[in-house]
């Protein structure tokens, strides 16, 4: 038997057919469906007179555009509604099981999959969406697609895909304390560059990613994308059992054991072979801190803004100029010296409740500095809310100045009232730092939930690392 | 969707690195529940400033690129969102073709879902057409799929360059194939696939709603 990575097996269980020169039919086993980008993928289908194939297999949920506030209060945004409105029929004629607004299980899409147990180990899963890396860190296949391939995949329950090349991460070593997944993945990525993983889907492995909680590993396969890796994958393990267990889509009793043996067959073979390696000792990671327009233009807060003279390629150095000249950055400035105007914790990187624990822990007994103009926590479900308010987290947000909102994308891409206006500076715990982002003219800074949370109450960023926080993680 | 054989239009330069999705279309224009109208849109943040004016710097919106149907850009096109709205913008603005050294991997698949050809070169030959592009106004290329080749019209140093693409694709585009309808035919593949799979799907947990749904 030739020694397989988990990709390979993960793949190969779900050929339905293939041909030698044509993309491989391969099976979905998970749908996840949310308002933005299947409107018109059910609208094709209608006009093509065709059915959904498993409405079974196939979850929906509106996380995208919905309000922050008071959901009560009717809606201002009249093309959101309009968009929520068609899902919700949509839907209902197809007899998709729906999250809306008002479900206490509604969260980010990324958030609630894992949270429900919908998203297993050794599956395929699909949304219309690139951030579905995220479930990669439970050992599944998942990636983002455009609307077309949400259509197929409603019409078939299959993908035409080729196969992708495959790249080894291995961050080794124990991170030091303040240095949380999102730094690790900050640091992956300023190392490959955000194209590095194009046509990869990457397996992450080593001491380090091993070593993090669910919520970490889902940090990390999440930025895959950032990388230009449309998946990433961690094996599963005994972490990864005990997060699944008791969840309600999750086997229970006997049939949970045999999914266990199942899962634990899905690790890569010793000796399995990759196209391409990558490591990185973490020891040596900082807490990171983004300064440009993409995620791969980043530093170790520690450091300074880069001066565009310093890079070689004349390309590289053009688009730094552009960056330094959107951000408002001069060369040479000290990251520690940044100063904020707003702070955003949640998305689906990082608002889960591990991260609004550590958050919520640099926060304690201390205030928001009063430079700043607002700062938000979203958590990214409501279960995830309900966890944090029954733990008193919400206490320690509000008492330090920001406010507590409900669950939603929010400000990570401002397609509700959530906007960073022009101009403005934030440090955010979101994925993408791309000009306007979070709204137009917005400075976007990417960072930890920790370094999030200092730099609310410092108004720059500051070294996490120098601050009395106790033990973390 | 529309097939794609041969064309020849005006080139436009886009000269930038890693042009992510959230450019090609904000955020904003994402909640209509239509394919169309799109191209209004594209690139909306560099075209316009303040009351959708637009911004004379920015290179579309020179009178010389007005009408252009060929898009050269650099390294890493449509990286970020997955958004298909952002080749739905590309070609409602009237471009079919994009030319650039690379592409993000659901941005590039988007394109072929939508009757767009992005070509990829190497970085030399991009360089020599963004020399040539900018140099003389009115530069038009004729891009033919069927025999993989790009020209320029007929002169005495008149570039002929080949490019390649996978033959499915290309064969997807030449005929405007409706892929959902290929993988129909395969139906009772996947009919048998599912009863195969049946046993294994206790290992993927419950499907029925949640309790107290």
């Amino acid at each position: 038997m030739p020694a397989l990575t988990m990709y390979e097996k993960v793949w190969s269980a779900h050929v339905v057919r293939e041909e030698p020169g044509r993309p491989a039919l391969i099976y979905i086993d998970r749908h996840l469906v949310h308002e933005v980008t299947s409107a018109q993928a059910f609208a094709g289908l209608k006009a093509a007179g065709r059915k959904v194939r498993r409405p079974d297999l196939t979850f929906a949920v509106m996380d995208h555009s919905v309000p922050t506030t008071d959901r009560r209060l009717p809606m201002l945004d009249r093309s959101a509604a309009a968009q929520f409105a068609a899902l919700a029929r949509n839907c209902q004629e197809n007899g998709i099981l729906l999250f809306d607004m008002n479900d206490r299980n509604q969260g980010i899409v990324h958030i609630i999959g894992p949270e429900l147990g919908i998203t297993n180990p050794g599956q395929t899963i699909v949304c219309g969406d690139s951030h579905t890396s995220t479930h990669g860190a439970f050992g599944a296949l998942s990636f983002g697609i455009g609307t077309s391939e949400v259509e197929h995949v409603l019409a078939t329950q299959c993908l035409a895909q080729f196969k992708s090349k495959s790249m080894l991460v291995q961050v080794n070593g124990h991170r030091t304390p303040g240095v949380t997944a999102k730094d690790i993945v900050l640091a992956i990525i300023n190392k490959i560059g955000i194209s590095g993983g194009n046509g990869h889907v990457i397996e992450y492995a080593g001491e380090a990613i091993r070593e993090l909680s669910m919520e970490g590993r889902m940090t990390v396969c999440n930025m895959s994308i950032e990388g230009g890796a449309r998946a990433g994958m961690v094996a599963p393990d005994e972490t990864t059992f005990a997060y699944l267990e008791g969840r309600p889509y999750v086997p229970r009793g006997k049939d949970f054991q045999a999914a266990v043996d199942f899962w634990k067959s899905l690790v890569s073979d010793p000796g399995a072979a990759y196209d391409s390696f990558v490591d990185l000792d973490a020891q040596t990671i900082a807490p990171q801190v983004t300064w440009g327009t993409n995620p791969g233009m980043g530093a170790d807060v520690t450091g300074r803004v880069p001066d565009p003279g310093s890079f070689r390629d004349p390309v590289a150095r053009t688009a730094a100029e552009r960056a330094l000249e959107y951000m408002g950055l001069e060369p040479g400035t000290p990251i520690t010296e940044i100063p904020l105007d707003r702070i955003f914790i949640g998305s689906c990187t990082n608002a889960r409740i591990e991260d609004l624990r550590l958050a919520a822990r640099v926060l304690d007994g201390k205030k928001v500095s009063p430079t700043i103009k607002g700062a938000l926590v979203v958590p990214g479900s409501r279960r995830v809310k309900a966890q944090a308010e029954q733990e008193g987290l919400d206490k320690i947000f509000v008492a330090a100045g920001f406010e507590w909102r409900d669950a939603g994308c929010s400000m990570c891409l401002a397609m509700n009232p959530d906007v960073l206006p022009s101009g403005e500076r934030c440090a955010s715990t979101s994925n993408r730092n791309f000009e306007g982002r979070q709204g137009k003219g917005g400075r976007t800074h990417l960072v930890s939930p920790m370094m999030a949370a200092a730099a609310a109450v410092a108004g720059h960023f500051v070294d996490i690392r120098q601050w009395d926080v106790g033990h973390v993680e | 969707m529309e097939p794609f054989v041969k064309l020849t239009g005006l080139v436009a330069p886009l000269d930038r690195v890693n042009v992510d999705t959230d450019q090609i279309i904000p955020k904003q224009f994402l909640k209509a529940i239509t394919r169309e109208g799109f191209g209004r849109f594209l690139f909306y943040d560099w075209r316009y400033v303040t009351g959708e004016k637009p911004n004379l710097e920015f290179v579309l919106n020179q009178p010389r690129y007005e009408g252009a149907s060929i898009l050269l850009t650099r390294k890493n096109f449509g990286c970020g969102s997955s958004r298909e709205h952002a080749p739905w913008a590309v070609l409602d603005y009237g471009f079919r073709v994009i030319i650039a050294p690379s592409y993000a991997d659901i941005f590039y698949n988007n394109c072929f879902k939508n009757g767009i050809l992005p070509i990829t070169l190497p970085d030399a030959q991009i360089a020599e057409l963004f020399k040539r592009t900018e140099q003389a106004e009115g530069y038009s290329l004729t891009v033919n799929l069927e025999d993989q080749t790009i020209a320029e019209a007929s002169g005495p140093d008149a570039l002929q360059i080949p490019f390649t693409v996978d033959p499915f694709r290309r064969e997807c585009l030449l005929k405007g194939l409706d892929e959902i309808g290929l993988s129909l035919r395969f139906q009772d593949q996947i009919a048998a696939y599912e009863q195969q799979h049946q046993p294994n799907a206790t290992l993927y947990g419950s499907l029925e709603a949640l309790p107290g749904k």
